[in-house]
């Protein structure tokens, strides 16, 4: 005797829907020992004021420490 | 390439916690926590050292060693940053530090959990665009990406604190100590009025 419902399609989709759990990509991340696994930084002199100018960052920096000497400052 | 360190000139320090203010105004760091404070030793006693301490941007720094998920690193200037979207709270950097210098803002919450990690970023942001308003939210202001060195020592009114270059430190600090000598020399009545106390009575 046929069935009164065709049950072939909701097994399978209940089958797909239930085997998709084991496909599963693994949520735990692998540290690899001693290697910075955060994001990457951008460097000072990069955007901003110096706009990639290297030199006149480490220009200005230099003066700014240097300008802490206060016996340089007020000779 | 620089190498960016802090120092502390304990003969100068006035424990005026200028420095701590500033920090905490310019990184708008909350309640209850101090990426950077002063500790006085032999407090009350005549001789007393204050010295302000923060993070040390160690050059072997033991945070970046312990760190399970190895979100802690050294930039190019030897600034120790960290990035915080990795961070588990976990505390091991706080164990690890000798200094006292990671703090932890949402902590201790339930079940003992601490939330991300902060500390002293020697005014350098961290991993997001510099002058991003993710940076300031996360780690505070970028200074050095302003040519500019951390406010700390910037505004100290007595240049105890100093940062920038370790060479270049050395050399400012090294003047300094061949000026006004050493121990007794340094400090006290001799060194203001240039006179013993009872002759000048």
């Amino acid at each position: 005797m046929k069935p009164r419902f065709p049950l072939g399609l909701p097994a399978a989709v209940a089958a797909f829907v239930l085997l998709a759990g084991c496909s599963e990509e693994p949520q735990v991340v692998q540290y690899e020992q001693g290697k910075y696994q955060g994001k990457t930084d951008s460097r000072p002199w990069e955007g901003g004021a110096f706009n990639g100018d290297k030199t006149a960052w480490e220009r200005a920096l230099h003066d700014r420490v240097r300008s802490q000497n206060e016996y340089r400052r007020v000779e | 390439m620089a190498r960016m360190k802090f120092l502390c000139d304990a003969e100068r320090c006035i424990e005026c916690n200028g420095c701590v203010t500033a920090c905490k105004n310019e990184h708008e760091v909350p309640w209850g926590v101090n990426r950077r404070r002063v500790v006085t030793i032999n407090d009350g006693v005549p001789g007393e050292r204050s010295m302000s301490v923060a993070c040390m941007h160690c050059s072997d720094a033991p945070c970046i060693a312990v760190c399970p998920t190895n979100v802690i690193y050294h930039t190019e200037e030897g600034v120790v940053l960290h990035d915080k979207d990795g961070c588990i709270g976990c505390g091991y950097c706080f164990y690890a530090c000798p200094f006292g210098a990671p703090q932890f803002p949402n902590g201790p919450a339930a079940f003992g959990a601490r939330g991300k990690m902060d500390k002293c970023t020697f005014c350098a942001g961290g991993p997001e665009e510099n002058h991003s308003d993710a940076e300031f939210e996360k780690y505070g202001r970028n200074r050095l990406a302003q040519g500019k060195l951390p406010l700390c020592a910037e505004m100290c009114s007595t240049k105890a604190l100093l940062a920038g270059d370790a060479a270049e430190l050395s050399d400012i600090f090294r003047e300094r100590a061949l000026r006004r000598g050493k121990g007794f020399e340094a400090w006290g009545w001799m060194t203001a009025y240039g006179k013993d106390k009872e002759e000048a009575k």
